[in-house]
């Protein structure tokens, strides 16, 4: 969208005070400042600058990956740090990364002749954080939008109407939805990070709260084999940028044009 | 005019008080969504929506049809669409309030809903859909209220309202249409992903929306003394027809193309519809049940001596409805999501409280065409008793 997101919300935010004017402080206090606020704990590591890219991506090396061994430390870890909770019926489940087979993760490109390790591998997928967002087009009040800065899929929970229309345009699963409360659900609350209530969409930020305060995502750091590797690819001399230079990598639904930034290594 | 609405006899009462009664219950079950959340409908984090969202879809339907008596009257000066063509745009009026509850309904967090005009989002269909359906709200209101007024007041209606009228026309095919992409544009959902969506909406609704209006005309006639005549209502039977024809023909290009092209990601959701998936096959006697109700209907309807008598009209118009009524509000929205974009098979069927609160819903839009089809009625008898 070529649209400046900024000016954009001063504008609408303009047209909405003449509409509105008994709630303007609120609507300017809460839209005018960079989102990253509403997720930031209350007092920052102050030791901690953030870390800085012009276009986050990750990759995942999937031969490094422990999926033989049912490693699932990335997934505990991000759902720990982010208040995720944990439903008993598959139906009401909220997931920011999961481990989805080979087949279900690269649906078009799976036969059943590949070589074992692939055909029997799990696969982390999470949100892709599209250069071409399909949820973020669709959404009809700006509750998801694109960073600009380094194209992060941002999700606003409190703008969030629970229309659903963003998990029924990606084409990836990413997205899950409040169906019922969450917070009696969650093992154990981090007070560092929100809660969401019912009726709102959520998934994986790249975790903008940690990179704000000079952290790397937690699934990165969680996972063990080191086969996470996060990175900004704008930056020639990045991790990222070697390990897409040196290997052959493969993104999810590429055709799709959404160019998503997850490259795997198989 | 409303107080037209306060004198009736006692099925009229008995009709108002039953209706009442599911919207009663409804509410109920709308509260028990309120406070739990939509977890206690069958949605799933892969089928998001569900019912709510297939019966606005086929009403938004049944709502553009009004111009299928709008225009042959207006535009082509059609003098037998006279006496229904308020009734027509009553129906508009009862489909586009039900359209929007079903939406309330759905939401997760409905007291944002206004978000979606607070910080508009030109870049989603969505948002084009809430103008498109309630400008065609204010439209069908004013050109009801306006027409009916002077109707009373036996003066032919104001010079100014008659462009208000024309846009309507254009107004429904737009409802429809932009209903339409807000499924097509979606890279994620092959199934829907086809450009004779609209056109098919189109189609179905030119057929659902008439055969209501006759079945209701036909029950007019019968509970009350008010006969619209035999003209339109052998009018509307071959729009009916015309209009099934064309979307059982937009159906067959669907499977064509989905089915000989035999790419895995399209076949799969037709799959799913007609055949199950494995032990998943909750939809395929729904859609079964669609293609034979269709054929029944298009035999009765073709044949001008059956489409002729009104008890066999009467059963062709009921076959049309339902099955056009399990072709969207059962088929379309949840084929889109079953198998999912990993290609797991998710089922969905609704649950006993989200078919509460649809029976709510319908009854609430069954209340209010009663109400303005009484008012109608009775400005029309007061003309005849004068």
């Amino acid at each position: 969208m070529g649209i400046d997101r900024r000016k954009f919300i001063k504008a609408s935010g303009l047209a909405a005070l003449g509409l509105v004017s008994a709630a303007p402080v609120r609507l300017f206090g809460q839209h005018d400042s960079n989102m990253v606020d509403t997720t930031t704990p209350a007092s920052p590591p102050s030791d901690g600058k953030p870390l800085v890219g012009n276009r986050w991506a990750m990759i995942v090396d999937l031969k490094k990956c422990l999926h033989e061994e049912g490693c699932t430390d990335c997934v505990a870890a991000c759902h720990l740090t982010h208040n995720v909770p944990k439903f008993d019926n598959p139906k009401d489940e909220i997931k920011w990364i999961w481990k989805e087979g080979f087949h279900g993760a690269f649906h078009e490109l799976g036969h059943k002749h590949l070589e074992e390790h692939i055909l029997h591998s799990h696969v982390p997928v999470m949100c892709n954080h599209c250069d071409s967002p399909p949820c973020v087009k669709v959404c009809p009040t700006q509750a998801t939008w694109k960073r600009e800065q380094d194209g992060i899929v941002m999700m606003d929970w409190h703008r969030c109407i629970g229309c659903r229309y963003c998990m029924a345009a990606c084409p990836y699963g990413s997205r899950s939805f409040n169906w019922r409360d969450p917070r009696p659900h969650i093992d154990k609350i981090d007070p560092n990070f929100p809660t969401r209530e019912r009726g709102v969409v959520e998934k994986c930020t790249f975790c903008d709260e940690r990179l704000a305060v000079g952290k790397l995502p937690s699934c990165v750091e969680a996972c063990k084999a080191k086969a996470l590797v996060f990175g900004d690819l704008e930056d020639a001399e990045s991790e990222v940028r070697a390990l897409l230079a040196e290997h052959y990598t493969i993104r999810r639904k590429p055709g799709l044009g959404t160019n998503p930034e997850i490259y795997y290594i198989v | 005019m409303i107080e037209k609405a306060l004198y009736g006899d006692k099925k009229y009462w008995g009709w108002l008080i039953l209706l009442g009664a599911v919207i009663g219950v409804g509410t109920f079950f709308y509260l028990r969504q309120f406070s739990e959340g939509l977890g206690i409908t069958g949605l799933s984090r892969d089928v998001t929506w569900g019912f709510y969202i297939a019966q606005f879809t086929f009403l938004v339907g049944v709502a553009a049809s009004a111009v299928m008596v709008v225009l042959p009257y207006y535009l082509h000066n059609y003098k037998a669409f006279g006496k229904i063509t308020i009734l027509g745009e009553f129906l508009a009026i009862g489909s586009v309030t039900m359209c929007m509850l079903f939406i309330f309904v759905d939401m997760g967090q409905p007291f944002r809903i206004l978000n979606v005009f607070l910080h508009p989002s030109p870049s989603s269909p969505m948002f084009w859909d809430t103008i498109a359906l309630s400008g065609y709200l204010g439209i069908n209101a004013l050109v009801a209220a306006v027409t009916l007024s002077a109707e009373r007041k036996a003066v032919a209606p104001p010079k100014w309202i008659k462009p208000i009228i024309i846009l309507s026309i254009p107004w429904a095919v737009s409802i429809h249409t932009v209903t339409a992409f807000l499924y097509a544009g979606l890279v994620a959902r092959p199934f829907w992903m086809t450009a004779v969506l609209a056109p098919r909406f189109l189609a179905s609704a030119f057929a659902a929306g008439p055969a209501l209006l006759i079945l209701l005309c036909l029950l007019l006639k019968k509970l009350t003394k008010f006969d619209v005549g035999k003209e339109p209502i052998e009018k509307l039977a071959v729009i009916t027809t015309y209009a099934m024809c064309i979307n059982v023909f937009l159906v067959l290009m669907e499977l064509f193309t989905g089915l000989y092209s035999d790419i895995p990601e399209h076949v799969s959701h037709f799959q799913y519809m007609f055949m199950g998936i494995g032990e998943h096959t909750f939809l395929m006697p729904w859609m079964w049940a669609s293609i034979i109700l269709a054929v029944f209907s298009l035999v009765m309807l073709l044949v001008p001596k059956l489409r002729r008598n009104h008890t066999v009209l009467a059963v062709a118009s009921v076959a049309v409805f339902m099955s056009l009524w399990i072709d969207k509000g059962m088929g379309l929205i949840i084929t889109g999501f079953v198998p999912n974009p990993m290609g797991a098979v998710v089922e969905y069927s609704p649950t006993m409280p989200e078919v509460m609160i649809t029976l709510g819903v319908y009854a609430v839009g069954a209340l209010l065409v009663t109400v303005l089809y009484k008012i109608a009625l009775g400005v029309r008898r007061q003309l005849l008793d004068h």
